[in-house]
C-alpha cells in the first residue's frame, strides 16, 4: 500500500483562514451563538455568469478548493470527495418553505438542484472537467472523516494520484432556530475566549469550507503523511480509552509519540465530558490544543481541525491562542485529532510530519 | 486486493413488494407498483403517479417494534425493514462478532417529516423529535442503532440517484481491502413533497405510466423504496456457514461532469463508469448476459444511456431492460433496489421485462427485453446516474 | 409592446440573478441563449415559471419553451398573445 500525503490546504472559515500566506496571524473573537464565515471576495475566484445560482456553501468551496489546487500546484485531479453534514441547506429551506406558503405552485428549480447533497462535489467537477470518482458523504461529524477514508483508500490502491477532498457547511436561520429550541444550540451568547468556561448545553454553530489536496507522492512542499482515520458510531466514555489506545497500536504509535492532540471540544456541557476524560487522564501529559472557539462546531468542523493541525507541522508553531495547556513538546511530528458530536459520530485522524 | 466480496443477504421493500421474494415475483409476474398518490396530500396528486409502497409508517413501526410516539422518519423506518430481511438472510447472529460496517444511500433523509413540520416547530413542541432527523446521516444512524452495531464504521451516502449504487461500491472496497470483514450497504429514500415538487420544477415527471427507452416517453414516475445488501469478506465465509447469493464484481464511479442535473448527449461519464467496473471485474463487455439500465424514462437519461450503452457493448449490446415502470424511480435507492434485482436475475437464471415499451427512438434500434426471459446469467451490469453527473456501475456475477 | 420588453428584461435580471447585467446592455432581438446572454436550460425552466406566475401562461413540455425564448421580441409576442393577467 502506498502511503498518502497532504500536498496542500484551503480554507474558508469564521477566521481569516482564505490566504494560505498567513496562519491565524489576527484572531477574530466573536460574543455570540452562530458565527459566520469571513468571506472572501469571491468575484476573485468565480466568474459573474458561474455565481448567479451559487449558494454560499458552493461559493466557499469554490475558494477553498481553489486555493487548495493552486497551492498544489494543480489544474485538475483524479478524483472529488466531499462531506457535508446538509449540503447546501439554505435552498433546501428555502424550497420547503416555499412549498409551503405557496402551496406548491410557482416554484422554481434551481433551489431543488442546489438542495442535492452532492452539488458541491458535482459544481467542483463541472468546473474543472474533472470526470473522475465524485464522492459526497452526509453523515454528520464524520462527513469529511468518511471523504478522508475514502480518498486514503483510493491512493492506497493506487486508484488516483492525486485527491481533491473537502469539507463544507453553511449556517442558514431556520436550522439554527429549530436547533436552539431542542438545546443543541445555545441560547444565550458566548464570547469565544471562554468557550470552555461554558456552563450551558449546546454548541455555538459556525460554518466553514476545507478543503486539502491527496496524493500518494510525496513532494518537497508536503504538509504531512496521513497515517490514519477511522470513525465509530458510538463510543461509550468508559470504552474511550481503550479505543484511542487500539487506534495507535494499530499504527504502531504509543501515547508518548503523540506531539499534539487536537480536540474538538464545543462548549457543550453534556459532551465535552469526552475530552476532559482524556485531558486529564491518557493525554494529561501531552500538549493540547482546540479551535472550535474560532471557528464554531458544524459538521465538518474537524475540516479546520485537520487545516490547523497541517498549518501546524509546516509552521512547526502552535498558535497561542489553540493551546489548552502550557505542555510544550520537545518536537512536532506527530498530531492526533478526535472529535465527537453529542456523544456519537467519533473520529480519530492522524497525520505526521513528512 | 484479489478478495472476493460475496453477497450472504438481501432485503427489499417497494411499491412491488414487502421483501425481496415479493418483489421478485412481482417482476416475473408483471405485477407494477404505479399508481396515484395516496399517502401525501399534494395538489399535484392528479397529474402525476407514482411507486408508493402500502404500508403506513404506523404499520412499519408495529412490524419493527417500534413505539407509535417515537420521532423516526418513513425513510429510515422503511431502512430499518430493508436491512433485518437482509441481516436475517444472511444468518448474523451477532451484528459486532466481525469488523462490521453500515453504508447507506439517501437524498431525503427525514425530510418526509421536516416538511410537515417546518413552521409548526415553532408552535408547539410535539414534534421537535423530528427536528435532527433532517440530517441525512440521522437515517443511517438510527438504522445502526436498530441492527445493534457499535463502535463501528456507519456512513452515508449522498450522490443523488446514484447513491446507493456507491454506497455498495465503497462497501466492497473496504472489504476489498482489508478495513472491514462485512458491511451492510444499500439506500433508503421515502416519498415526500420535497422531491415530488423538485421534479416537477425540472418538469421531467410523467403524468402517466414510465415507459422507459419508448420514443414517446413521457418522463419519470417518482417512487420509494429500501434495500440493503450483506457484503462478507473471504474469511467469513470459510468460518462460517453462508449462503452465497452472488458477489459485487466489479464497480466504478465516473463524472459526467457536463451539467447540473442533465445527462451528456453520447453519455460520457457512464461509459468511464463501465469501462472502470470492467477493468475492477477483469471482465469484457462481451462476458455481460444481461444490463440492468437505469432507464429512468426521461427524454434525457435513457437517450444517454442508449448511446452509451452502444458505446460501451458495440452491436452486441446484451439484453438490457429498465425495472423503472415497476417500481418508479426510488432516487438513492435505485442502484440498491437493482442490485437486489440483479442477485435474483443471477439466482433465477431470469431477464426481467421493460413494460410499457412499444416505439422504438428513433435516434438509434435499441430495443430492450420486453419479455420475462429465461437465460442462464453470469454476469450482470447494472447502471444508476444522479444528478451532478454522477454516474456508477456495477457488475454482479455468480462466481468470485 | 415596448413596456413589456423592458418588464421582461428587468424580470430576467432579477430572477435569474444576472447582477453584471444592466437592461440597456440586452437588445430586444440578442439571443437569450448561447451566444448572447448565455443562459442555459435550468434558466429556460426559470422562465417557464415566469410565464405561468406572472402572465397565467402554461407551458406543458419544456421544448416549446425554445422558439419563445429566443429573444425578448419572441417572448414579449408570445406573452402579448396569451396572456390571461
Amino acid at each position: 500500500m502506498k502511503p498518502v500525503y497532504i500536498h496542500s490546504v484551503g480554507s474558508v472559515s469564521a477566521q481569516k483562514t482564505f490566504e494560505n500566506e498567513e496562519f491565524l496571524n489576527e484572531i477574530r473573537e466573536y460574543n455570540d451563538t452562530t458565527v459566520k464565515v469571513i468571506d472572501p471576495n469571491y468575484k476573485d475566484f468565480i466568474p459573474p455568469a458561474a455565481a448567479r445560482r451559487m449558494a454560499r456553501g458552493i461559493k466557499m468551496s469554490a475558494v477553498s478548493s481553489k486555493n487548495a489546487l493552486t497551492e498544489a500546484g494543480l489544474e485538475n485531479v483524479d478524483a472529488i470527495i466531499v462531506g457535508t453534514g446538509l449540503g447546501c441547506i439554505g435552498d433546501s429551506e428555502r424550497f420547503v418553505s416555499d412549498i409551503i406558503k405557496n402551496d406548491e405552485q410557482f416554484l422554481t428549480p434551481t433551489r431543488f438542484i442546489q438542495s442535492s447533497h452532492n452539488t458541491v462535489a458535482g459544481q467542483i467537477a463541472l468546473g474543472l472537467g474533472c470526470k473522475g470518482h465524485n464522492f459526497t458523504f452526509v453523515h454528520s461529524a464524520i462527513s469529511f472523516e468518511s471523504s478522508l477514508i475514502d480518498a486514503k483508500m483510493m491512493l492506497e490502491n493506487d486508484e488516483a494520484i492525486t485527491v481533491l477532498v473537502g469539507g463544507v457547511d453553511e449556517l442558514v436561520d431556520h436550522h439554527v432556530e429549530t436547533h436552539r429550541l431542542i438545546g443543541h444550540i445555545k441560547k444565550e451568547p458566548l464570547a469565544s475566549q471562554d468557550l470552555l468556561k461554558s456552563k450551558t448545553e449546546g454548541m455555538v454553530m459556525g460554518e466553514g469550507s476545507h478543503f486539502f489536496v491527496l496524493s500518494n507522492e510525496k513532494t518537497p512542499s508536503s504538509y504531512s503523511e496521513l497515517l490514519a482515520v477511522r470513525t465509530f458510531n458510538t463510543i461509550s466514555k468508559d470504552r474511550l480509552n481503550q479505543k484511542i489506545n487500539r487506534f495507535l497500536e494499530s499504527q504502531q504509535v504509543s501515547i508518548e509519540d503523540i506531539d499534539l492532540i487536537i480536540l474538538g471540544n464545543n462548549g457543550d456541557i453534556n459532551f465535552d465530558d469526552y475530552y476532559k476524560q482524556l485531558t486529564t487522564g491518557i493525554f494529561a501529559n501531552t500538549a493540547q490544543a482546540y479551535y472550535k472557539h474560532l471557528s464554531g462546531d458544524f459538521d465538518t468542523a474537524s475540516g479546520f481541525a485537520f487545516w490547523l493541525a497541517n498549518k501546524i507541522l509546516k509552521t512547526q508553531h502552535i498558535p497561542d491562542v489553540v493551546k489548552l495547556n502550557a505542555i510544550e513538546s520537545s518536537s512536532l511530528k506527530t498530531i492526533l485529532i478526535y472529535n465527537q458530536y453529542r456523544g456519537e459520530n467519533h473520529s480519530l485522524t492522524l497525520i505526521r510530519k513528512c | 486486493m484479489c478478495k472476493g466480496v460475496a453477497i450472504t443477504g438481501i432485503g427489499a421493500i417497494s411499491a412491488i413488494g414487502n421483501n425481496a421474494q415479493e418483489n421478485y415475483d412481482a417482476l416475473v409476474s408483471g405485477k407494477i407498483g404505479i399508481s396515484t398518490i395516496s399517502k401525501i396530500n399534494t395538489v399535484h396528486k392528479d397529474d402525476i403517479m407514482v411507486g408508493e409502497i402500502e404500508m403506513t409508517n404506523d404499520q412499519l413501526k408495529e412490524k419493527l417494534g417500534i413505539a407509535k410516539g417515537d420521532a423516526i422518519s418513513r425513510t429510515a423506518l422503511l431502512a430499518m425493514f430493508a436491512a433485518d430481511e437482509a441481516i436475517l438472510q444472511a444468518g448474523i447472529t451477532d451484528i459486532n462478532d466481525y469488523e462490521t460496517g453500515l453504508i447507506s444511500g439517501t437524498t431525503v433523509g427525514g425530510m418526509d417529516q421536516s416538511e410537515k413540520y417546518y413552521f409548526e416547530y415553532f408552535e408547539s413542541e410535539e414534534n421537535w423529535g423530528h427536528i435532527n432527523g433532517l440530517h441525512a446521516g440521522d437515517s443511517t444512524q438510527k438504522l445502526a442503532a436498530h441492527i445493534g452495531l457499535i463502535e463501528s464504521f456507519a456512513s452515508t451516502i449522498s450522490t443523488a440517484c446514484s447513491s446507493a449504487a456507491n454506497a455498495i461500491m465503497l462497501g466492497a472496497r473496504m472489504i476489498k481491502s482489508g478495513q472491514l470483514d462485512r458491511v451492510i450497504v444499500g439506500g433508503t429514500d421515502s416519498l415526500c413533497k420535497f422531491t415530488i415538487n423538485g421534479f416537477k420544477t425540472l418538469m421531467i415527471q410523467s403524468d402517466t405510466y414510465n415507459t422507459p427507452f419508448d420514443d414517446n416517453r413521457k418522463g419519470l414516475n417518482l417512487g420509494e423504496a429500501a434495500a440493503y445488501l450483506v457484503l462478507e469478506s473471504d474469511e467469513i465465509i470459510k468460518k462460517n456457514k453462508r449462503t452465497i447469493l452472488g458477489y459485487v464484481k466489479g464497480y466504478g464511479n465516473a463524472n459526467d461532469a457536463f451539467h447540473q442535473t442533465a445527462s451528456s448527449d453520447n453519455g460520457d461519464g457512464a461509459v468511464l463508469a463501465m469501462e472502470k467496473a470492467f477493468k475492477v471485474s477483469g471482465l469484457k463487455p462481451s462476458d455481460i448476459d444481461y444490463v440492468n439500465a437505469h432507464g429512468t424514462a426521461t427524454p434525457n437519461n435513457d437517450l444517454s444511456e442508449g448511446r452509451a450503452l452502444l458505446r460501451t457493448f458495440g452491436d452486441k449490446v446484451p439484453e438490457f431492460s429498465s425495472t423503472k415502470a415497476f417500481t418508479g424511480h426510488t432516487l438513492a435507492v435505485a442502484g440498491g433496489l437493482e442490485a437486489v434485482y440483479s442477485v435474483l436475475a443471477l439466482q433465477n437464471n431470469i431477464i426481467y421485462p421493460n413494460l410499457n415499451f412499444k416505439t422504438p427512438m428513433k435516434e438509434f434500434s435499441l430495443l430492450p427485453q420486453t419479455t420475462v426471459k429465461k437465460k442462464e446469467l453470469r454476469n450482470v451490469l447494472s447502471n444508476s446516474f444522479g444528478f451532478g453527473g454522477n454516474c456508477s456501475t456495477l457488475i454482479f456475477s455468480k462466481e468470485a | 409592446m415596448s413596456e413589456l420588453k423592458l418588464e421582461l428584461k428587468e424580470k430576467i435580471i432579477e430572477q435569474l440573478n444576472l447582477e453584471d447585467v444592466s437592461v440597456d446592455e440586452i437588445a430586444d432581438n440578442d439571443p437569450l441563449f448561447g451566444e448572447g446572454l448565455g443562459l442555459d436550460s435550468i434558466d429556460a425552466l426559470e422562465l417557464i415559471v415566469m410565464l405561468d406566475k406572472d402572465y397565467g401562461i402554461k407551458l406543458a413540455d419544456p421544448k416549446e419553451g425554445r422558439k419563445i425564448f429566443e429573444s425578448i421580441d419572441t417572448m414579449a409576442a408570445y406573452i402579448a398573445a396569451n396572456r390571461s393577467n
